[in-house]
């Protein structure tokens, strides 16, 4: 196999390919097209010309969410070995490889902007860049198996739903394919929740002590305040984003509210109440101070997730290295270049 | 880093005998048959297929979205081809 078949992949399929105009007068003329294109709610493919800036976005964006999806497979691997039955020992395994696979899907829609596979992992090796901070808290009992389902896909099925719409294809796609996934991932929880609930005085109480501290974090997924939020504005002029944070902050309290009743739980806000007058409910001020301090890195589990999983990945280098080996050896026996 | 980044493949997946294979994303691999196991895994947890292909992305040669009105306009002005296109006397039956 030829060495450049080892680089990131080109390929005519995403190359972008208008995106060199001549001058200045070209510039404005794509821009015009892609503004005109947005507005009429089509979808930006990666071959078309797009301002610099809204592909910078995306690959920031989607990166931060594949780099969250595999982050997130380690709280809850945590208790795979220690299920307490067949059954749901088997459910988490389905879940925790289903997180891999949402990472891939949004790995490869990130790569289809020309950003390749091994540069997004060192980004997130090195830092420079994030995922998201819910994942940054310990999973301490097997209850917290059943918040995360119920709280945090949850969010994330409230953030993700309109994704599907996003203006650029190979998101929205990817999108799609993991909402349907989603939906098993939040119900296994909530069911898990609710068979903790109904049993012991000890397992009710366990229940109650996930919840209490999911419920905060899970409403900080949605990011911070709208007036706070430095990239929002742009992203909905780009159809990228189609609610704000607050909004959909918003939507889940008052999905997660019966919820939480039906379960036989409470959620830890004392300022939680039905606002007739408004149609939602109200609830209590979000500590951002936590939220900030999370996000530089200071959380409980930072530096524990970022080490496992640099040590995964350098752990794996052999088996990558010899899978290529391999590869290598057969395709020069056969005589064959390939691709 | 060592340079040991699997090419990029692309998978096609037919949901069910009867239809044809359809773009279903792209992957990572080392070679055609790990492609293969990897398309499995990636895109068929839940019965999604009954046959896959996967293609070296690297060997595909896309139409350019730049040249995308001169490449498809020949078809534009050929109405003719449309059955629509055809006045036929009301009550002609079967045409």
């Amino acid at each position: 196999m030829a060495t450049a078949a080892h680089q990131t992949a080109r390929t005519s399929a995403y190359d972008a390919h208008g995106g060199t105009p001549a001058d200045a007068g070209d510039t404005a003329g794509y821009e015009t097209a892609f503004d005109a294109a947005v507005a009429a709610d089509e979808r930006v493919e990666p071959r078309d010309w797009m301002p610099d800036a809204y592909r910078a976005t995306l690959v920031r964006q989607i990166a931060q969410h594949a780099h969250s999806e595999i982050i997130g497979m380690q709280p809850e691997a945590n208790w795979i070995t220690r299920a307490p039955s067949l059954r749901r020992k088997a459910i988490l395994m389905a879940k925790v490889q289903d997180e891999a696979g949402h990472g891939l899907y949004l790995y490869s829609a990130a790569e289809t902007l020309g950003t390749g596979r091994d540069e997004l992992l060192d980004k997130l090796h090195t830092g420079r860049q994030k995922y998201s901070s819910i994942f940054n808290y310990p999973t301490l009992t097997w209850a917290d198996v059943g918040a995360i389902g119920w709280l945090v896909d949850g969010a994330a099925i409230t953030n993700q739903v309109p994704l599907c719409r996003c203006s650029y294809g190979p998101y929205a796609r990817a999108m799609v394919r993991i909402c349907k996934e989603e939906s098993f991932h939040q119900r296994q929880g909530y069911e898990l929740l609710l068979a903790l609930s109904r049993g012991t005085p000890e397992q009710h109480a366990m229940a109650q002590d996930a919840v209490d501290r999911w419920w905060w974090p899970s409403l900080m997924m949605f990011g911070p305040p709208d007036d706070e939020s430095s990239h929002s504005a742009q992203s909905m002029a780009w159809k990228i984003k189609r609610h704000s944070n607050d909004e959909l902050r918003q939507r889940f309290v008052d999905i997660c509210v019966p919820q939480a009743e039906s379960l036989g739980l409470t959620l830890p806000d004392p300022d939680l109440t039905w606002n007739e007058e408004r149609g939602h409910h109200d609830f209590g001020p979000i500590d951002w101070t936590e939220f900030w301090d999370v996000l530089k890195g200071n959380g409980p589990c930072n530096e524990q997730r970022i080490t496992q999983r640099r040590r995964a990945h350098e752990e794996g280098a052999w088996v990558r290295e010899a899978a290529v080996a391999y590869a290598d050896k057969h395709s020069a026996g056969r005589g064959v270049e390939q691709a | 880093m060592t340079n040991t980044d699997w090419p990029l493949w692309e998978v096609f997946v037919r949901s069910r005998r009867g239809l044809s294979h359809t773009h279903a994303g792209s992957l990572h691999a080392p070679d055609a048959e790990l492609a293969l196991r990897n398309a499995r895994d990636l895109y068929t947890r839940r019965g999604e297929g009954v046959s896959i292909w996967v293609v070296p992305s690297s060997v595909i040669t896309a139409s350019s979205p730049d040249e995308k009105d001169p490449f498809f306009e020949p078809s534009a002005d050929k109405p003719y081809r449309h059955p629509t296109f055809y006045e036929i006397p009301e009550g002609v039956k079967h045409l």
